[in-house]
């Protein structure tokens, strides 16, 4: 994903280190190093601050010696707060498992991402902050050692630590990191640690247990659907069926408001609102409520047409000649498609997906007497979301205060969309009942509402030499990328989140051409787990296996020769290869007596490279995977478990994506607004998942995302293998 | 008022009789691990024990259950087979979001409470409930951890 957002800094801050004491928010129970950045931030004064080196606004230490870290990354199980936990912890030497994480509030501390934003998505959290939060860490324990020096009155030299503990190895004596955290506060923080050698971790890349399985296996997770605030009131919404409609009249407006329970009947722009004591009760009234929607006037953001059908799009995209804009040319095209032996061409489509994450959206919004705000909801970016929600409020930053409470699922759900989230509507309505109000969206109105990942038709040729090796690909690719589809405008440069994994493929072809036609999605759009790659891979590596085919080449053969004298992806395919066994493509037939066959595909997502091989049958007319086997090459790592799962995460998305997923328009109305119409993976079509890591040393990438792309198009060339022909379509069809 | 038995204690709530029982727990008794996901049956989410058995909350009407056991994931870790199931989650690390687990952590105790030996069949029959995390893997280890059978590649 490329950095679409410009972060809005708050108002450095400069506050004394006592400052931070005073104004804890966790007060009486920390005597440590403190955290209160909104309190600090109303005595905002003027220096710059660097994000990310200012230990107080992190750690506190308690007295028992537990730590509570402040996250600049929201968790929403792809395990960053455990991964920070072991990377604070191992420069500090603090046991991972002593730390309490939460999500930091907004503050110019925690625009971590490369030193300058803060966002958590593009798989960025570790890998753009894992040498700034190492030196936070060995930061805050020299200062531990300058207080134990101190106390203890012997030279820092001297000290050693354990974990949690300062030792003088001379005279015996030790304290721990609780008892010296509030004299540690008041030293100096050295401008220069010395950070460990990798040789001597304890923690990073270590299979370190995840900090908030308890919690969530026992329903002590709170999430922000579960937010619950004195005297608040519930709200339910009914969308307009079509974005840019508006509220024409409300039939039964009088029966509404004499439904049980009802406290207010409330039109919004595009919606109907009921606010009630109870969220059932204002559910079924808002239901209940017939409304005549008039159609948009003027501007509006992409206003659904009435006629839009999904099925047409994809022909209209496949047909539409446009102005093609190069991303990516390599070699000579002209020469590539002349001199061939044979050449291959084909077009492919992409769906349109939903995020689907399990918990539904809600926001929670209270005006405070102090005409202060606060406001709870799911968040990928808190600061981004404090700009939006100080313009909507017309409050100043200073008195707004956001929460973000752990994600129930977000895969790219929770960034700033326009009419894709339910806050502006929970802060009016807040506004209208002078009282707090919590409004959920129901799973129908999340559906409906819900930006898309795009869709696309990409149309490929491909040419092949008389020994039947690919010489020149050209990619064009009908589309409209998230970054422009949520701006709702076209950039100077071309979208990068469009055409990555069509563009950035590392396999030696010697001319290549890949470009966008640009034609605008009447649907609104949205970041999708792995984003670009999340279909591009999908079409070069499925066309790939079709150039393969054409020059009677074997899949993995090919692959490792366009891959010669790179030895990173060489080894990475080797290992995907070894992992599952050897090599075979099929089809075969299994010990069970059914015929199965084996694809194989690549991509190199978010700083990361990743393998996969699928295994495949066919039963009862429905594909079955049996095996997936994924090599993953992040460079270097932190957490294998944490990496284990997020694969196993990932491949059962793209398994999700690849064999079921379609939100399907008709009309310009969604025709599935619920998992029953728009069902994903179930248990039962989840295959085994068998991970390798390998630790190339290259520089660090993201996990969250990467092990999504390769495997759709793993699935679909063993499917076509299996069915002896091409499918060139997500979801997949035809095969039976 | 309807007078319910929640995790063995007696709750009086005045809610109309064709409420989910979910939205009882969550708004009228401010139990909140017991989730909303589709509101249609689909999900698990919302997964409860009725007299040990598991039942979705968003579709049982509060009046179904008057009278009757019902038991949350709040009970989970005072319930005999709950625990077990509660120390497999956290053995297997199953949880990622989380968000599903409530439900999952009820499936897996209701298939167990009923059924101590359960056969691969069995759990695969019982543990429907969705996970977008796909935590389906880990969730079946735990399972079988729990029933006893040996681990499998
Ligand atoms: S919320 Fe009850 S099954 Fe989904
Ligand atoms: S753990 Fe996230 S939905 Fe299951």
């Amino acid at each position: 994903m490329n950095l679409p957002f410009q972060t809005p800094v708050n108002d450095p801050v400069n506050v004394s280190r006592r400052g931070f004491i005073a104004g804890a928010g966790v007060g009486a129970l920390v005597l440590g190093f403190g955290v209160p950045m909104g309190a600090a931030r109303a005595q905002g004064a003027a220096a710059k601050v660097v994000p990310g080196t200012r230990v107080p606004a992190f750690l506190a230490i308690r007295p028992d010696n537990t730590i509570l870290f402040q996250s600049p990354f929201a968790e929403g199980g792809q395990g960053v707060w455990t991964a920070m936990a072991q990377i604070v912890g191992e420069e500090l030497d603090a046991d991972p498992a002593s730390f309490t994480v939460e999500n930091a509030p907004p503050g110019p501390d925690y625009q971590v991402v490369f030193g300058q934003m803060r966002i958590t998505g593009g798989s960025f959290s570790v890998r753009s902050s894992y040498a700034t939060m190492r030196k936070l860490g060995a930061t805050a324990r020299a200062m531990l050692v300058q207080a134990a020096a101190q106390k203890m009155g012997v030279p820092a030299g001297e000290l050693t630590t354990q974990p949690g503990r300062v030792i003088h190895k001379a005279s015996g004596k030790a304290m721990t990191y609780g008892e010296l955290a509030p004299a540690a506060l008041d030293m100096p923080a050295p401008a220069n640690v010395a950070l460990k050698d990798p040789k001597d971790f304890r923690w990073i890349g270590k299979r370190q247990a995840r900090l908030d399985v308890r919690a969530k296996s026992t329903g002590k997770a709170q999430f922000s659907i579960d937010m619950k605030v004195d005297g608040m009131l519930h709200a339910a919404v009914q969308h307009a069926p079509r974005l840019g409609q508006t509220v024409g009249k409300i039939r039964n407006e009088a029966e509404v408001k004499a439904m049980k329970g009802v406290h207010s009947v409330h039109v919004l722009p595009g919606a109907v609102a009921v606010v009630a004591e109870r969220f059932w009760h204002a559910r079924r009234a808002v239901e209940a409520a017939q409304v005549d929607w008039a159609e948009a006037t003027g501007e509006t953001y992409r206003p659904m047409p009435a006629d839009f059908s999904t099925e047409a799009f994809a022909q209209y995209l496949a047909n539409y000649q446009g102005k093609e804009e190069v991303a990516e040319t390599a070699g000579d095209m002209a020469a590539g498609f002349a001199g061939a032996a044979s050449t291959v061409s084909a077009t492919y489509h992409s769906q349109f997906v939903n995020h689907a994450q399990l918990e539904p959206p809600s926001a929670l919004a209270r005006y405070n007497a102090d005409g202060t705000l606060d406001m709870w909801f799911p968040n990928q970016a808190p600061e981004m979301f404090l700009a939006e929600i100080a313009k909507a409020s017309g409050l100043a930053p200073d008195k707004i205060h956001i929460h973000s409470p752990l994600l129930g699922g977000f895969f790219g759900r929770h960034f700033i969309y326009p009419h894709g989230t339910p806050w502006p509507q929970a802060l009016e309505l807040a506004k209208r009942v002078g009282r707090p109000v919590k409004l959920i969206w129901t799973r129908e109105e999340e559906f409906l509402r819900d930006p898309l990942r795009p869709m696309a038709a990409v149309r490929f040729r491909g040419a092949l030499d008389a020994k039947g090796m690919p010489i020149a690909i050209e990619a064009i690719s009908v589309t409209e990328g998230p970054t422009e589809g949520i701006a709702d405008k076209r950039a100077a440069k071309l979208d990068d989140a469009a055409l990555e994994g069509l563009t950035g493929k590392k396999y030696a072809l010697p001319a290549k051409r890949i470009a966008q036609v640009f034609v605008k999605s009447p649907t609104t759009l949205a970041y999708w787990r792995s984003v670009g790659n999340s279909m591009n891979d999908f079409f070069y590596e499925t066309f790939l296996d079709e150039m393969a085919d054409k020059g009677g080449q074997d899949p993995y053969a090919l692959r490792l020769k366009l891959l010669e004298g790179n030895v990173r992806l060489t080894n990475l395919i080797k290992a995907a290869v070894d992992l599952s066994g050897g090599w075979k493509a099929g089809p075969f037939t299994a010990p069970d007596g059914s015929k199965r066959a084996r694809g194989i595909a690549m991509a190199s997502p978010f700083g990361t490279e990743t393998a996969a091989i699928a295994e495949v049958s066919i039963a009862d007319g429905q594909i079955k995977v049996h095996d997936v086997w994924q090599a993953i090459d992040p460079g270097s790592i932190v957490n294998p478990a944490i990496i284990e799962a997020q694969v196993n995460s990932a491949v059962a998305l793209g398994l999700s994506e690849v064999l079921i997923e379609e939100a399907v328009y008709k009309d310009g109305l969604r025709a599935a607004r619920n998992f029953d119409g728009y069902p994903i993976l179930t248990p039962d079509r989840m295959p085994r998942v068998h991970v390798r890591i390998v630790e190339s040393g290259a520089p660090m990438g993201g996990i969250g995302e990467p092990g999504l792309p390769a495997v759709p198009p793993a699935v679909a060339n063993a499917v076509s293998r299996l069915v002896g022909k091409r499918l060139r379509k997500m979801p997949l069809a035809g095969f039976a | 008022m309807i007078e319910l038995t929640i995790n063995g204690q007696k709750r009086r709530v005045d809610a109309e009789s064709d409420t989910p029982l979910l939205w009882v727990l969550r708004d009228d008794l401010g139990m909140t691990g017991t989730k909303y996901g589709c509101g249609v049956a689909q999900c698990g989410a919302c997964s409860v024990l009725v007299d040990g058995s598991v039942m979705r909350s968003c579709v049982t009407p509060v009046e179904a259950v008057a009278g009757r056991k019902v038991t949350t994931i709040e009970a989970m870790e005072k319930d005999a087979v709950g625990a077990k199931v509660v120390e497999a989650w956290v053995k297997h690390q199953v949880p990622q979001c989380g968000y599903c687990q409530s439900g999952q952590v009820m499936a897996a105790t209701s298939l167990l409470k009923q059924n101590a030996k359960p056969t691969d069949a069995d759990v695969e029959a019982a543990m429907v409930n969705l996970c977008r995390c796909g935590t389906y893997n880990a969730i079946k280890a735990a399972v079988r951890d729990v029933a006893g059978l040996e681990a499998k590649a």
